[in-house]
This record gives structure tokens, C-alpha cells and sequence, in this order.
């Protein structure tokens, strides 16, 4: 069998196998949905998941431990993934082959020549992972001062180093660089006594937002999956999935114009494995020098990588095409270099990776600057329950939309700018669309989320029993009652459908009791028995009063509760038989028509803001009862009560 | 240009805007569109209930569901009378919320099995178990037990899709008009059995069997809770059961229709059967320690001549099981 067969076949498989995962991650009891199937299997995988988190939080969370294995295999092989693995570049590589089919040769060359723009993925990734790297970055600088010995002895030995290697004589480096070691151990020990890092240097990790595989699972999630419907019924909705689809399309129909255009430009996985791919042992290249310049292997060439030319490693997703294109069998993958010479570090400058370096420390400073992680925090981000506090969870979401597909409800959306910038597409709580509000026994989003942005928390601990009942249960806000639109409230109409739907035990919401006196419901008594009130004039629609809402009392400070009506006629009202009058209001008195009303209250400090009330709400445009972030557990400075309870 | 091409043009642009023009007086719209949004044909809920029986009712004691509600059936004159062969029955369960039969704010899953078997023991042809619930519908099916009950017994799960509506409106009533209620399990079906719990409602003071048919409604229903007793009397109206079963054998005495504690139950041990479901109603509302009185819509669906207040006027065989 032809290699390229083999790549196709595997190509096949593991793109059918993401769109097999992304399908599944839904709960239910048919056989096609989750089963313990490794829905993440893709994203932990992926490098750059693995590596964004360890410089983000120093831990390599649960299944990333599998990326290992992908690290391995690029160190040994190259960017073999790119081609026989990620299921993005799986669709790059189709919609650039449909795209260059019937193109003459040398346009198809010209396509696939390498251009300096190649570089741009390297600053991409080199911005992502500065931008995740604050923390890292604050304990550099502060090395001097919080761990001195460290310090002094690494620095002592950088000085002796130095002086070495200044005094022998055959070394190549020249001597200036060696008089900068003095001076920049000078410079970083003044700032580590006088630089306020840990205020300065933010961290948050952004690599979510063009690392492949969670742009791929978070396109077929939210945006493909329902976009061509699923097997869900009612239809799932994610608000602003629409730029998700369009960042996904763009991707796709650039390869029209240049083939693999995302792979080759911006793909920061792509130039990680690049780089990681340097002392691969075995790599592309030509056997001897009788290449005729032919460059069929050029037309084909996925990576840019000018094959027949000093092959460029770092680009070459070895895709083989070469090795099979080639008629004169010059082509090989081999542990020998290349005939014609080999370049195994990118193509990168020294200002462009100071740039993208200083940009990815700037950046998150700047997002930030809004205060949107402080006093100015946004109460309608609604984080998933388990969620961690928000630079924490910052440090860890890839935005890869697990959370958002498992949850049985459809309540997690990817946010738009209600985190700020830096959390574009992280999961946030909507209670308006979707099938209810985040459902008390269900843990899903937690148990999904690969990164621990979510954390797996137990049902015991959502609800706060057992060994967590001191803690209470987990909150992700609190909901309030809108007294302007609430009906009991506002418009002497019975409702609680809020109080009614919630489900913590004793109920978060209770009502107090009221009796309203109806609009012109002061009536004249002409006549009264027991039972029945005649009334002069009388203008009252018949049965309109026998609801079993509606109530009777005497005007005017009586002593007597009032009695529910159960019927009426034009001019007469008539109360329930078992609560009589006992002294019958006299000709002449008045008495007042009321509407007996539950009106809704919320108790803090039992209520989880799962926004089961918000959504049942009747009044369904904006809603009379609604969940904002506040007394969220995960956050300790958004406490609503004293001791945070 | 020749004479030839010009007479080519031209046809070419005679025929263009003879194309238009046809088009677009095909397509011409003299009126406008009408007011308001466009209803599908109207449906209606047939009536499933056996008049040739009359109001019967049996109340049996007892801890086990299955064994009281089969004793009271068989009270009543054995399942036979009511299900014949061939049959196509609806079993409406509450399954309104996604919570565990031990919480009681749902059908117990083993009386659901325990009916479902008694209708085909009876030769059911099929027994479908349906509801529109208030959480997540799956979750709801599947952490009340009713989900692994039904098709343990043989029964077909319907959950609510989105497909599966239909609008109806009820004569007689002024709240059920052109509104959408769950059509798909109702097709085709020939008896309607009702399996409620009973719990507390803060709004309604109870939810039993009556309460249960809200469940048949679709929309945003929530609107009917500004009058909370028409609805429940004008459900009544809507729906026409065969049976309706109240299992009190666990009573939700607080913190209904949800409950989601323990010491909000309460063991009541009762197992309520009757063809009349104003009557069962009126009887389970002893349980929550109120009489028929104390709730509005079982008075005014009394009045609507849908069944009875007074319960005991229908003689209920009572049984008591160990």
C-alpha cells in the first residue's frame, strides 16, 4: 500500500473519530450517546493544551498526562500529527487538494512555495504562551529576593561561566555578550527587590483561541453540530455561535487561496511541533544530488517546506507527498540530513519573537485594565457550577466547548465580551434559552472539562451534603426578584411560578402573603346576608370574581380576615360557605374587592442561582426573576452575606 | 452592429423582461400578509372515559404501590372493564422534575411498571408513558425511574420533541384556546389512564391527579398561574380519563411541587383509584389534612359537572393491606 494511502486512511480515521466524540457528548440513554467514551482524547493530546496549563498553573491536569505521548512521537518523528493526526488539518488538507485540482503545475508550485509569512505562527505561539506565562514570568523576577540562595548560586555560577569563557581563548562568542551577564544579573536583581511583578504580570491563557484541536471541537460543538442539526431534539442554540462558524469557515475557505493557509500561518500547535520536531531522528529529505528540478514533489507539498531545496524541518508536516510523488525515488524519510542540505529551526528573527514576547507580557496587563477582575466585575458572567475563581479559571479554560455541548440543558454558551476580551468563548450561563436552569443532581460540565477550569465536583459537593454540608451548596449567583415586572408585584396578577420551580429544599424563593384591593374594588353594600353582599349599582362581570383568588373584606378597619369569593353576579359577590359573615356589613358600608397575592422573596443564603426560576419566569422577554453572579462560592470578594454563607 | 444582431438582442431582451414581468405578477401579493401568526389545524382531545361505569372509587391502604394499586383495581371491577384488548393506552405520569422517586415529587416508577403490566395483562396492544416536564426532559425520565419502569414493563417513552405539539382549544373554557398541547403520545391512543402523586402546591394548595393534565400542556404555560384554579378545572374539562390512579402512599406535605428533602414526606399509605378525577382529588386533599373546600378548583370543576367534590356520595371500597 502506497504511504499516502496509509495517511489518508488515518486521516479518515481520527477526523471520523473527533466528529464520533463531539456527537456523543450528550447525555442521555440512547446508544449513541456518552458512554464513557474519552471525548477529550483529542484535547489531551494536544501539546499545547498540556503546555499552555503547565505554564499557566506548573500542574499537568488529569488525561493531559496523555500529550506526553504526542511530545514523544514529534521529538522521535516530527510534525507527524499534522498530517495523520489532527482532524483540523485533516480538513485544511482536503479543501486545499479540491482546491489546487486542475491548476497547471507551476501555479500548484507557486502555492505551495515557501513564504515569510510562515513565521507568523511562531510569534502567534510565542504571544499565547507569554500571555499564559505571568505567573512563571513573576517568580523569575522575584527569584532574587524570594529565593535568594538559588540566586546567588545560579548567578555565581553564570559569572565563573563568563569569566571562563572569556579568558579561554578558543572560544567563538564574542566578548561583549559575555560583559552583558554582569549586567543583566545587576539589572534582574534590582528588579526583583523594586518591581512589583506579581501585580504587573498577569496570567491567562489564550491558546484556546487558535490551538487546533480545541478550535476544531468547539466549531463541530457549538457551531456545526447544530448548525446542520442533531440528533437533539428541540434543536441546541449557543449565543454567538455564529463567529465560531465564521472564524471556522474562514479557516477553511483560505485554503482555496493557499493550501494548509492556517496550518502554514497561524497554527500555534503547528509551530510548536516544529520546533519540538528539531532532532527528530527521522526526517524528509533527498538522497543525492541528480534531483532533474522537476518539482512534482513541490506541486504537492502540504507544508511549504521546499523539499527539493534546503528542506525546512520546522515547516514539513510530513505528509509524504513527496516520497510518493517523486519519479526518480529521491525522496526519502531517513536518519540521513538531506542531500541538499536542511534547515531544522524556523525561520524566526530576534525582533519578532522580542515583539510577540513583549506584546504577550503587555497584553493580559491590558485587557485587564478595565478592572473587570476586580470591583468592576461583570455580574451577568455566570460560570458553570465548580467553576474556579475567575484568574484562576482564566489560567486554565481552552475554550474548547465541552462544557457547553455536555450540558443536558443547553444553559452553558460561549461568552462574548461579558468576561472582557480575554474571556471570549468561555463557558457563561444563559437561563433564556435553553431547556431549564442548570439542573440540581446533574455534574456533567465539571466531569467533562479537560483543563480543571471546571472542577469535577462530586454531587455531594454541588449540593453541600456530607463532608461538605458546612459549606452549603455550590452557588454560581443569586437570582432577584424585579419587583417593576414581577406580576404578584407589579400588576396585582398571582403567579410564583419562580417559587413553585425552585428545586433547593427549603425553597430559596418564599412568598408573603398580600391583599391587594382591585382596581375600582371599593364597592357600597346595599343589602347583605351571610353569605352574599348585594352591592348598589354594581358594574362586575359575572363569575369574573370566582377564580378563588379573589376576596372580600370590609373597608374601613374591620376586625374580620377577609373571605374568598367564589362567585359573583353583576351586583352581588358571594363568599366561601364555610366562613360566614360574622357581623354582617351594614346598608351604606363599603367593602373592598382584593386579590389575594403570594409575592416572591429570595433568601440568599439558599439560593444557588441555578436560574431554574429565571427560566420558567413568565414573563419571557426580560424576566421578573433574574440570576446575577452575586454570592457566587467561587468567588469569596462577591459575597452577598457575612461569612460568606 | 447588423440587423441580425440587434433582432438577437432584442429577443433576447424581450424575453428577459417577459420573464420578470411573469415572475413577478405570479408572485404578486394584492392583500398582505394577515394579522398575526398562523395556527395549524385544531385538535382535540378525545374523550377516554367509560360513562357506561359511572363514578367508582376505591381507597386502599397499604405500603406496597403495587399491591394497593392492584387490589384497588381490582375493587373496582378488575383492570377488564376498563382496558380491553387491542387497546392503545396513554399512561400520563408526573414526571415534571429531574429528581429521585425517593424524593416522591414524581410517578413512583414501580407503579408505573405495576399499571403498565396490569394494561397488558388486560391485552393492551401498546402502553405509551408520556409527559411534558417542567427540567430537562431526559434527565426528568431518567432520574425518576419512570424512564427504566416503563421499558422494563414493556411500555414506549415518549418524551416531549419539538415536533410533537398540536394546538387545541377547549369548549367551555376561556383560558384553553388556540393553545399548543403534547399531540404525539396522544395518537392514535383508545384509554387514558392518569398517575399522579400527591403533593403541596404553594399556588394551588395541592398538585394530584387534576393537576397532573398540566403536563399535557405545551408553551410557555406558565402564564396560566395568574389563575391557577381555571386552568387546573379547565384541564379537567380538556381531559376525559379512563382511570385516574392518586398514590398517596408518600404524601408531600412542604415545600411542593418540588419537595427535594425527606422531611418534606410523609407517609400517608393510600392508594386512591376512581374513574372520577374531581372525586379522587377531593379525597387526596384529606391527606394533605385540607377538604375539598379548602381548594378552589375542586369546587368550581364540581361545578363544571366534571365529577364530584363529595366523594364519598360515590361509596368508595376501602381496603386496608396488612
Amino acid at each position: 500500500m502506497r504511504i499516502v494511502t496509509v495517511r489518508r486512511i488515518s486521516q479518515g480515521f481520527f477526523l471520523l473519530l473527533l466528529l464520533w466524540f463531539c456527537l456523543v457528548s450528550t447525555i442521555g440513554v440512547d446508544w449513541w450517546q456518552i458512554r464513557g467514551w474519552p471525548v477529550n482524547w483529542f484535547l489531551e493530546l494536544d501539546p499545547l493544551v498540556a503546555l499552555g496549563t503547565v505554564v499557566s498553573t506548573h500542574t499537568l491536569y488529569r488525561g493531559l498526562l496523555w500529550s506526553l505521548v504526542t511530545v514523544g512521537l514529534t521529538i522521535l518523528l516530527g510534525r507527524f500529527f499534522c498530517s495523520w493526526v489532527c482532524p483540523f488539518g485533516t480538513i485544511h488538507h482536503l479543501v486545499g487538494f479540491l482546491g489546487n485540482r486542475g491548476r497547471p503545475p507551476a501555479l500548484r508550485v507557486a502555492s505551495n512555495r515557501y513564504r515569510r509569512g510562515q513565521r507568523i505562527k511562531y510569534y502567534l505561539l510565542t504571544f499565547l504562551l507569554t500571555a499564559a506565562a505571568g505567573s512563571l514570568i513573576v517568580g523569575l523576577v522575584r527569584m532574587p529576593t524570594e529565593r535568594p540562595v538559588l540566586f546567588v548560586a545560579g548567578a555565581a555560577a553564570l559569572l565563573i561561566g563568563g569569566a571562563a569563557l572569556a579568558l579561554s581563548r578558543g572560544a567563538d562568542v564574542p566578548r561583549r555578550y559575555l560583559v552583558l551577564i554582569p549586567v543583566l544579573l545587576g539589572v534582574w536583581t534590582g528588579l526583583g527587590f523594586v518591581f512589583p511583578a506579581e501585580r504587573t504580570l498577569l496570567t491567562s491563557l489564550q491558546t484556546g483561541l487558535l490551538d487546533p484541536i480545541p478550535l476544531v471541537q468547539r466549531s463541530l460543538n457549538l457551531a456545526l453540530l447544530s448548525f446542520f442539526g442533531t440528533a437533539t431534539s428541540p434543536p441546541r442554540y449557543y449565543e454567538g455561535a455564529w463567529l465560531i462558524g465564521a472564524v471556522f469557515l474562514a479557516a477553511v475557505f483560505t485554503n482555496l487561496w493557499v493550501p494548509r493557509f492556517y496550518c502554514r500561518f497561524i497554527c500555534p500547535l503547528g509551530a510548536l511541533m516544529g520546533l519540538l520536531g528539531r532532532f527528530a531522528l527521522w526526517r524528509i529529505g533527498r538522497r543525492s544530488d541528480e534531483c532533474k528540478g522537476c518539482q512534482i514533489c513541490e506541486a504537492a507539498c502540504e507544508g511549504a517546506c521546499e523539499p527539493t531545496a534546503e528542506i525546512r524541518i520546522s515547516e514539513c508536516v510530513l505528509c509524504m507527498n513527496c516520497v510518493d510523488s517523486c519519479r526518480h525515488e529521491l525522496m526519502g524519510y531517513r536518519t540521513v540530513p538531506s542531500a541538499a542540505g536542511e534547515r531544522t529551526s524556523p525561520d524566526i528573527g530576534r525582533r519578532g519573537l522580542l515583539l510577540s514576547f513583549a506584546s504577550g507580557v503587555a497584553a493580559i496587563p491590558l485587557v485587564r485594565l478595565g478592572g473587570i477582575l476586580g470591583t468592576n466585575w461583570n455580574p451577568a458572567l455566570i460560570r458553570p457550577p465548580g467553576s474556579l475563581a475567575e484568574p484562576d479559571f482564566l489560567k486554565r479554560c481552552i475554550k474548547c466547548g465541552q462544557c457547553m455541548r455536555i450540558c443536558p440543558t443547553n444553559i452553558i454558551h460561549p461568552a462574548g465580551m461579558e468576561g472582557g476580551l480575554e474571556g471570549l468563548w468561555t463557558p457563561v450561563l444563559n437561563f433564556r434559552i435553553g431547556k431549564s436552569g442548570c439542573q440540581l443532581r446533574c455534574i456533567a460540565c465539571g466531569y467533562l472539562c479537560p483543563t480543571g477550569a471546571i472542577r469535577s465536583v462530586s454531587l455531594e459537593e454541588k449540593l453541600g451534603r456530607k463532608e461538605f454540608a458546612e459549606l452549603g451548596p455550590i452557588r454560581v449567583g443569586t437570582a432577584f426578584v424585579d419587583q417593576g415586572r414581577c406580576l404578584p408585584w407589579a400588576m396585582d396578577r398571582p403567579c410564583i411560578v419562580c417559587q413553585e420551580n425552585c428545586p433547593v429544599s427549603p425553597k430559596a424563593i418564599f412568598t408573603r402573603e398580600y391583599y391587594s384591593t382591585v382596581r375600582d374594588g371599593i364597592l357600597v353594600v346595599e343589602r347583605a346576608d351571610p353569605l352574599t353582599l348585594v352591592v348598589v349599582g354594581g358594574d362586575l362581570e359575572p363569575g369574573r370574581l370566582a377564580t378563588g383568588d379573589y376576596y372580600c373584606t370590609l373597608a374601613g378597619g374591620s376586625a374580620e380576615p377577609p373571605r374568598r369569593i367564589v362567585d359573583n353576579t353583576r351586583n352581588s359577590v358571594t363568599v366561601a360557605p364555610g366562613s360566614p359573615w360574622v357581623s354582617k356589613p351594614g346598608s351604606g358600608s363599603s367593602i373592598a374587592i382584593q386579590i389575594r397575592l403570594q409575592r416572591p422573596y429570595v433568601d440568599p443564603a439558599l439560593c444557588t442561582g441555578c436560574g431554574i426560576c429565571e427560566h420558567e419566569c413568565p414573563v419571557s422577554g426580560k424576566r421578573a426573576i433574574r440570576v446575577s453572579a452575586e454570592n457566587e462560592s467561587r468567588n469569596r470578594r462577591h459575597s452577598l452575606l457575612p461569612k460568606g454563607v | 452592429m447588423n440587423r441580425r444582431d440587434f433582432l438577437r438582442r432584442a429577443a433576447k431582451a424581450g424575453i428577459s423582461i417577459a420573464a420578470a414581468g411573469s415572475l413577478g405578477l405570479w408572485l404578486h401579493d394584492r392583500v398582505g400578509p394577515e394579522r398575526g401568526e398562523k395556527e395549524g389545524d385544531l385538535v382535540r382531545v378525545p374523550d377516554f372515559s367509560l360513562p357506561e361505569l359511572g363514578g367508582r372509587m376505591a381507597v386502599v391502604t397499604g405500603t406496597n404501590r403495587r399491591e394497593t394499586v392492584g387490589r384497588a383495581v381490582e375493587a373496582l371491577g378488575g383492570i377488564d372493564i376498563f382496558i380491553k384488548k387491542g387497546d392503545r393506552v396513554l399512561l400520563k405520569v408526573n414526571a415534571a422534575f429531574a429528581s429521585p422517586p425517593m424524593l416522591s415529587a414524581t410517578t413512583n416508577p414501580e407503579l408505573v411498571a405495576e399499571v403498565a403490566g396490569l394494561c397488558f395483562k388486560a391485552g393492551a396492544a401498546s402502553v405509551v408513558v408520556s409527559d411534558n416536564p417542567i427540567n430537562d426532559p431526559v434527565s426528568c425520565f431518567t432520574l425518576s425511574g419512570i424512564a427504566d419502569a416503563a421499558r422494563s414493563a414493556g411500555a414506549k417513552v415518549m418524551l416531549p420533541a419539538a415536533g410533537a405539539f398540536r394546538t387545541t382549544t377547549v369548549p367551555g373554557t376561556t383560558l384553553l384556546r388556540d393553545w399548543p398541547i403534547l399531540w404525539e403520545p396522544l395518537q392514535g391512543i383508545t384509554k387514558l389512564i392518569g398517575l399522579a402523586p400527591v403533593k403541596n402546591h404553594h399556588r394551588s394548595g395541592a398538585s394530584m391527579a387534576m393537576k397532573n393534565w398540566y403536563g399535557l400542556l405545551g408553551g410557555r404555560r406558565n402564564i396560566f398561574h395568574q389563575d391557577i384554579n381555571s386552568i387546573i378545572k379547565d384541564l379537567a374539562l380538556m381531559v376525559r380519563p379512563t382511570l385516574v390512579i392518586l398514590d398517596g402512599t408518600t404524601t408531600m406535605m412542604t415545600n411542593g411541587p418540588t419537595g427535594g428533602s425527606l422531611a418534606d414526606l410523609k407517609n400517608t399509605n393510600t392508594m386512591i383509584v376512581s374513574t372520577d378525577q374531581v372525586a379522587a382529588d377531593a379525597c387526596g386533599a384529606t391527606l394533605l389534612g385540607m377538604t375539598a373546600a379548602d381548594l378552589p378548583f375542586i369546587m368550581r370543576a364540581a361545578a363544571a359537572g366534571i365529577g364530584t367534590a363529595h366523594f364519598e356520595s360515590l361509596r368508595p371500597v376501602r381496603l386496608s393491606i396488612g
